[in-house]
């Protein structure tokens, strides 16, 4: 078994203009910076994008924004991106505001063939409009669909050619998720190995939910707010 | 009249030992401050992490280790990491035990509203709705009134709300009330502050009962 493709270029092939994509990451940590860049360059449009956040105007999804290759966001809190809040206003993008455990849940709820779940979050707010209530334990509950992509494209700190994945700190957040639920997952990670370098007891998503897989190269890893203590 | 540091500050007395917290951003933040050091609280973050510490030292930030406010923190011994959907698994099947937001309004029936306003650019919920929805235990951080002079205790929110009747304690800085089934119950007022002034500072419908203690803040 072998699901190495030699680079981000090869990895999103078959990825075409008005498809839905899941992208991993929060905010700029543990995104896929190598199959962005690949989208860019490919200038694939009219996309459905399901990810956590939306960039910055220069990075992350921001990337593919500056580009216009985004028709819709599905999202749960994008607010730091210029070009993005122009485009939303001016009518360009559209933009679904979703919980963010209601976003992961959806995710995971694809992944593990769960057609539809129901949650607290959201009852009695906008974001139950048009959604069945129901009442378990005296609670109100809303009915939330799973999320499906054709592609889900996460990033992970090592894999290997299984595609068994292992994600570093809070770097891991929606890939685990997002790689259940991709008709086709990419994984681009920092370190590939080769199958048994990786213990067994430690992978956090099994290559089972991988199809793709490549090293990545120049990460530049952005942090969005450095924020340190003083040495004394 | 308290200061935001103050808030922080009273707030942490209603931490228990052994309790694991949640802290929105803003205010609520500054509390993991004031937490004393023979306790052992542990603080969730929920883009993926149990234990959180304090931000790092300069030079030694790493990129993937991050607070659900995108900014560089370090892990405590004893943490550990999770992905999303675990994480709100956390929040949801209500293992935290204390959940302190922000607000922009809460009502007196405990609706929340800390979201969105109408017209201006929104960012999302983030987190709020689930956590709000779920937590058994939620106290709201905020400044009594808005930067206007007005009310943020609401009969009812006027914005977009976040969550219904979930709050269940709300610390302001001239105040700390009770939600309960008849409005804002007044239960301590800040150093100096009357309860007259909380009054006339409070909108929805105060309950005042007996001599209302001031609190105690340690400096």
């Amino acid at each position: 078994m072998n699901k190495v493709v030699a680079n981000a270029k090869a990895a999103i092939e078959g990825i075409e203009s008005g498809m839905t994509l899941m992208l991993g990451g929060f905010g700029l940590c543990g995104i896929p910076e190598n199959c962005i860049s690949a989208l860019v360059e490919k200038e694939v449009n009219n996309l459905i994008c399901i990810s956590n956040n939306a960039g910055v105007d220069d990075f992350g999804l921001g990337l593919l924004l500056q580009k216009r290759q985004i028709k819709k966001m599905i999202s749960s809190y994008v607010g730091e991106n210029d070009e993005f809040e122009r485009q939303m206003l001016s009518g360009e993008l559209e933009v679904d505001l979703i919980p963010q455990g209601s976003l992961a849940a959806r995710c995971y709820a694809a992944g593990a063939g769960i057609p539809a779940f129901f949650t607290p979050a959201g009852y009695g707010t906008e974001v139950g409009e048009g959604k069945e209530v129901r009442y378990f334990n005296g609670k109100p509950h809303l009915l939330e669909a799973a999320l499906n992509a054709d592609f889900a494209i996460v990033k992970a700190w090592k894999g290997d050619r299984f595609g068994n994945l292992v994600f570093k700190g809070t770097a891991r957040n929606f890939n685990p998720a997002m790689a259940m639920a991709g008709t086709i997952t990419i994984a681009e990670v920092e370190e590939l190995v080769e199958p048994g370098e990786l213990d067994p007891n430690f992978i956090h998503t099994p290559g089972i939910f991988v199809q793709r897989i490549f090293q990545g190269k120049d990460y530049e890893k952005r942090i969005e707010q450095k924020t340190v203590r003083s040495q004394s | 009249m308290l200061d935001k540091k103050g808030i922080a500050k009273r707030i942490a007395q209603e931490i228990n030992d052994g309790w694991y917290v949640n802290l929105g951003i803003g205010i609520p933040t500054l509390i993991a401050n004031y937490v004393p050091d023979d306790m052992n609280v542990v603080f969730q973050s929920e883009n993926g992490i149990l234990g959180m510490g304090p931000f790092p030292f300069e030079g030694e930030e790493d990129a993937d280790l991050i607070n659900a406010g995108k900014q560089t923190i370090t892990a405590m011994p004893g943490a550990s990491i999770f992905d999303s959907a675990t994480s709100f698994a956390m929040i949801r099947g209500q293992h935290i035990q204390l959940t302190v937001l922000g607000a922009m309004e809460v009502a007196e029936n405990g609706d929340i509203a800390n979201w969105k306003i109408p017209g201006r650019m929104v960012k999302g919920m983030g987190g709020a709705m689930d956590l709000v929805a779920s937590a058994d235990n939620i106290i709201v951080a905020m400044m009594h009134t808005n930067k206007r002079g007005q009310s943020k205790l609401l009969k009812r929110c006027s914005l977009p709300l976040t969550g219904v009747k979930c709050v269940k304690k709300i610390v302001t800085n001239m105040a700390v009330l009770d939600i309960t089934d008849e409005g804002f119950k007044l239960i301590e007022r800040a150093p100096g502050v009357s309860v007259e002034e909380i009054q006339n500072a409070t909108e929805g419908k105060l309950i005042v009962e007996g001599d209302i203690p001031e609190m105690k803040i340690p400096d």
